[in-house]
């Protein structure tokens, strides 16, 4: 772990996480595209399934489903050698705003959080501020600890994969 | 090998947690940080701190109980006077769990970044290629 933090300093500046409440938490990072490159990449498929996941040798994206408009569907299906079945993670998107702002739900279970991403432009940059409310507190720590299988204590890999993955 | 440090996470997180969601709902009043505020410049009495927040003594009281309760605060009665010092339990778990969520992030936003990066580079890529 040490390794990896190490590696991942110059990033760990860039992207700041605050827990804003006991269901809230909010991660901004500022991208240096304009917001219609940053949208792309967060609302074509084929572009989110290069980032979203990171890439940890044991999870496997099999499908992404997204249908990026307001009412629109999403679907999400992983394999982890410690399940035999694939997982599926879903929801709906509650609101597009092309270029703006994207809400959806997560809606595999009833604990599920709802996560806002808004972009915002300046001279070329875009904000991005990503917010996450869930119903109850012990939904945002066990959605931590979901999601804790998919770290990978070797983020040192991330840049390397990523530069030769695509 | 995943899946026993996976299951090690979930335990640790429950292990924690509850202690974690009495911090956060001692955190969250105003009075109550500005106690701990105070109590980071020098230890205070319970009678003190009702003075210095304009409280009854019965209303400070329940919000230092609360803190005591989160190991924010440790309280010690000396004859008739009940004094409070930070606690041992400070902010380390929190930061912590921050810090896992950080992580999590950070990967995520380091990769969006590369591909925002290459999309940049296509485009004007593109736009360089039509000029000529």
């Amino acid at each position: 772990m040490s390794k990896a933090k190490e590696n991942s300093s110059a990033a760990t500046i860039r992207t700041v996480v605050k827990r804003k409440s006991d269901r809230e938490l909010e991660v901004t990072r500022t991208f240096d595209a304009p917001a219609r490159i940053v949208f792309e990449a967060w609302s074509k498929p084929e572009l989110f399934r290069l980032w979203w996941i990171p890439k940890s040798a044991e999870l496997t994206l099999l499908s992404c489903d997204m249908d990026v408009r307001t009412g629109g569907a999403y679907r999400l299906v992983f394999s982890h050698p410690a399940s035999d079945q694939p997982m599926a993670f879903f929801g709906t998107y509650r609101e597009v705003i092309p270029q703006k702002r994207i809400v959806w739900t997560n809606e595999e279970s009833d604990e599920g959080a709802v996560t806002t991403v808004t972009f915002e432009e300046d001279a070329g940059k875009t904000r991005v501020t990503l917010h996450e409310r869930y119903p109850t507190t012990a939904a945002l720590d066990e959605a931590l600890a979901g999601s804790a299988e998919g770290l990978p204590e070797q983020f040192a890999q991330l840049d390397a994969l990523l530069a030769t993955g695509w | 090998m995943q899946a026993v440090r996976d299951r090690h996470t979930v335990n640790h997180m429950v292990h924690y947690q509850t202690r974690l969601d009495t911090t956060f709902a001692a955190l969250s009043d105003v009075t109550r940080r500005g106690v701990l505020e105070q109590l980071v410049g020098s230890d205070a009495s319970i009678t003190d701190l009702a003075e210095r927040f304009h409280m009854t003594l019965t209303g400070m009281k329940k919000h230092v109980s609360v803190l005591e309760q989160a190991g924010l605060v440790i309280t010690e009665k000396v004859g008739r006077v009940r004094t409070c010092r930070l606690g041992p339990h400070r902010l380390e778990e929190e930061a912590a769990w921050i810090e896992q969520h950080r992580q999590l992030w950070s990967a995520r936003f380091d990769a969006l970044d590369e591909v925002v990066a290459h999309l940049k580079r296509k485009e004007k890529a593109h736009v360089q290629g039509k000029g000529k």
